[in-house]
């Protein structure tokens, strides 16, 4: 086990604390680096998507896991960005350009929205910014003359200086993959300074804050408004990755998606956002997997265990029949937020942390450590 | 002026629907501080199991109707006792996200149990119309009407009456202490889920002539119903009512009177616009920050 010894601040708020993580972190850039050159390109666009659901969990756990406000309405920022930028490049606008203008736009919509959430909490803020993402969306569909309404909207090629980058090569792979390291570098330093402190601190209490000379109102505006741009610029990526755009695509249950990604992962980390993405994204090729390997795989186990071969056909046509039952996926979904919930609130990097420290304290550690406090005395409604 | 009043109760009778699944909303969060995002899931599943028992064994209306109450009044007690206990007492935010999770479930169980069409319930509602000058109220509505104005009443006396309704109000203001006076704080919640799901089957079972019953119709009318619960103020019987009908109403006016598309986002402004005057909603009690 490692001992830091922190002798002043800056030691206190270095983005690499020791050795360790530079090396770390450094194999995994070189994994990523030769992933499109390896992995089949249907992986590779998998991959993709994790970059893309990553960039729109680090905005989401700016806003719900560093501010304590809770958004189920982040569809809509992502929508704002990807009509944005298949708005703009009908006008032959360089794809940088839109791709600020995305964030930008989205960002200042963000903070629209910051403010009228100031003055709510809890429950009725999740519904405040559920509603906002149904306007937007009609919006979307009606707004006939700018987005084409329930039509969608084709999105070209992108090129940048000049080049083209087609979604499904490696060179968008490493653009994404740029954006996501970069967002993630931007939030960690964020982070650090006072503006996330004040997040930080507004999340624990908002009255100890205020009373600390911490401008709630003006920092959660401010949280609001990095949380959306983020969600743009994963937006304009976004509507690039699928290539079409229309309403129909941004709808709570994307919403709830991007929850599920910093839920999943674990709300108190950045790390959480990108496992969080990994899992959801990956949790499509699993479930193709099991449709197609799961029977054979189980009526193999009951041949081996002596069933005769009619009775290993007749298990294998029962659970091809339930793996490929309509909306299993949803059911999966269900069982997995339930049981995250239930049994690992901290979320994926909650459990690698618990993983590490049995590791590293072996065999010391004890299970109270990561035990949650229940708090039955708070009323949410006094708060 | 005959289509003012022939909309205005058609949005009444809608807006009854969407209270009826409020008042579910707002019976588990009085009691226990909850919001149940699953409650017009379990109202879909009260739905399926009413027409299972009316539409595929051939029951009797009203014998059909009370055991699926019944059965989802268990099935209540069986999600809460699974899904919601574990977690009381945590951050309001897990549990929102518990309870999602659980309206996932159901839904795509449901679709995968009993397909995903439409199905209809024969009610004794089902045809026929009042007529009163030249309006025209159906039955089926004016059923969802009454069984609302009854199902409030009965309810908001058994909150401000009984002992088992004052027991449920102080344990969602402050679970430990209710404790401490003895009330049984676990059977209490488990009773509310059972009394809620119970409501959300009663109102299940009367949208189906209205709506028709399918698997996704938990989630387009409980994302109605709850901003009508928001602007009654969370917590409060009547205020989840009145909520409810002033969305139906909005909801009708806007869809008969403003051009289209209107329809569907009307009641999500007038929410935001509620909220922003009135963050605590319509009649909700607001309460002072406490250090």
């Amino acid at each position: 086990m490692r001992f830091l010894f922190k002798t002043d601040y800056e030691d206190d708020i270095r983005l690499f604390p020791h050795s360790g993580y530079v090396v770390s972190y450094g194999i995994l850039l070189a994994f990523l680096v030769i992933a499109p050159f390896v992995l089949s390109s249907y992986l590779v666009s998998q991959l993709v998507f994790v970059c893309i659901y990553a960039t729109v969990g680090v905005g989401l756990m700016i806003l719900t896991g560093f501010t304590g406000q809770a958004s189920l309405g982040h569809a809509a920022f992502l929508a704002i960005g990807a009509y944005t930028a298949a708005y703009l490049q009908q006008y032959n606008v360089p794809f940088p350009v839109y791709f600020l203008a995305g964030g930008l736009l989205t960002g200042v919509v963000g903070a629209l929205v910051g403010f009228p959430a100031l003055r709510l909490t809890g429950i009725y803020l999740v519904i405040a910014t559920i509603s906002f993402a149904f306007i937007v969306e009609e919006v979307l569909a009606r707004w006939e003359s700018v987005t084409h309404g329930n039509e969608g909207m084709r999105v070209k090629t992108l090129s940048l200086f000049g080049q083209a980058v087609p979604q499904n090569g490696s060179a968008f792979y490493f653009l994404c993959l740029g954006v996501l390291i970069l967002t993630i570098v931007g939030t960690l330093n964020l982070l650090r300074s006072p503006t996330g402190r004040a997040f930080v601190a507004i999340r624990d209490s908002e009255t100890a804050a205020r009373s600390m000379g911490v401008n709630v109102s003006l920092y959660k505006v401010k949280s609001f408004a990095i949380s959306a741009a983020i969600t743009g610029l994963a937006g304009v990526l976004f509507a690039h990755k699928l290539s079409f755009i229309s309403p129909e695509m941004f709808t709570l249950q994307l919403s709830i998606e991007f929850i599920i990604v910093i839920l999943i992962g674990g709300t108190f980390s950045l790390h959480g956002a990108v496992l969080g993405a990994i899992f959801l994204v990956m949790i499509d090729p699993f479930l193709t997997y099991l449709k197609d390997d799961l029977p054979g795989i189980i009526a193999g186990i009951f041949a081996t265990f002596g069933a005769d071969s009619v009775t290993a056909s007749k298990i294998h046509s029962n659970v091809a029949a339930i793996a490929s039952a309509n909306g299993l996926k949803g059911a999966i979904y269900g069982v997995i937020i339930v049981l995250f919930v239930l049994f690992e609130p901290l979320g994926l990097y909650g459990r690698w942390l618990k993983i590490k420290l049995f590791f590293q304290l072996f065999p010391l550690c004890k299970r109270a450590t990561f035990k949650r406090q229940k708090i039955y005395v708070k009323s949410e409604r006094n708060r | 002026m005959l289509d003012f009043v022939q909309q205005l109760v058609s949005g009444i009778a809608l807006g009854c629907v969407y209270g009826l699944i409020a008042l579910g909303f707002v019976l588990v969060y009085k009691a226990t501080e909850v919001v149940n995002f699953a409650q017009g899931d379990l109202m879909m599943l009260g739905g399926f199991f009413a027409f299972t028992f009316i539409g595929m064994l051939g029951l009797n209306y009203w014998l059909g109707f009370a055991g699926a109450v019944a059965a989802m009044a268990l099935f209540g007690m069986l999600a809460e006792r699974v899904v919601v206990r574990p977690i009381l007492g945590y951050p309001q935010f897990s549990i929102i996200m518990a309870t999602i999770g659980l309206g996932y479930f159901l839904r795509s169980v449901v679709g995968m149990i009993w397909g995903t069409d439409d199905f209809k319930i024969d009610t004794p509602f089902s045809d026929g119309v009042l007529r009163i000058g030249s309006l025209v109220l159906a039955y089926d509505k004016l059923s969802v009407i009454a069984a609302t104005i009854i199902l409030c009443a009965l309810l908001y006396l058994f909150f401000n009456r009984t002992t088992l309704g004052t027991a449920m109000r102080a344990s969602s203001e402050n679970m430990l202490a209710a404790y401490y006076m003895g009330i049984p704080v676990k059977r209490v919640v488990s009773i509310v889920w059972a009394i809620s799901a119970a409501v959300a089957t009663a109102a299940g079972v009367l949208l189906a002539p209205i709506t028709f019953i399918h698997s996704n119709v938990g989630l387009v009318l409980g994302l109605k119903a709850f901003p009508a619960a928001v602007l009654g103020g969370f917590g409060s019987i009547p205020g989840a009512v009145v909520g409810g009908v002033l969305i139906g109403v909005i909801e009708s006016m806007a869809g008969f009177y403003l051009p289209q598309g209107w329809k569907d986002v009307a009641p999500y402004i007038v929410l935001l616009v509620v909220l922003l005057l009135k963050p605590e909603g319509l009649f909700g009690i607001h309460t002072r920050k406490k250090v």
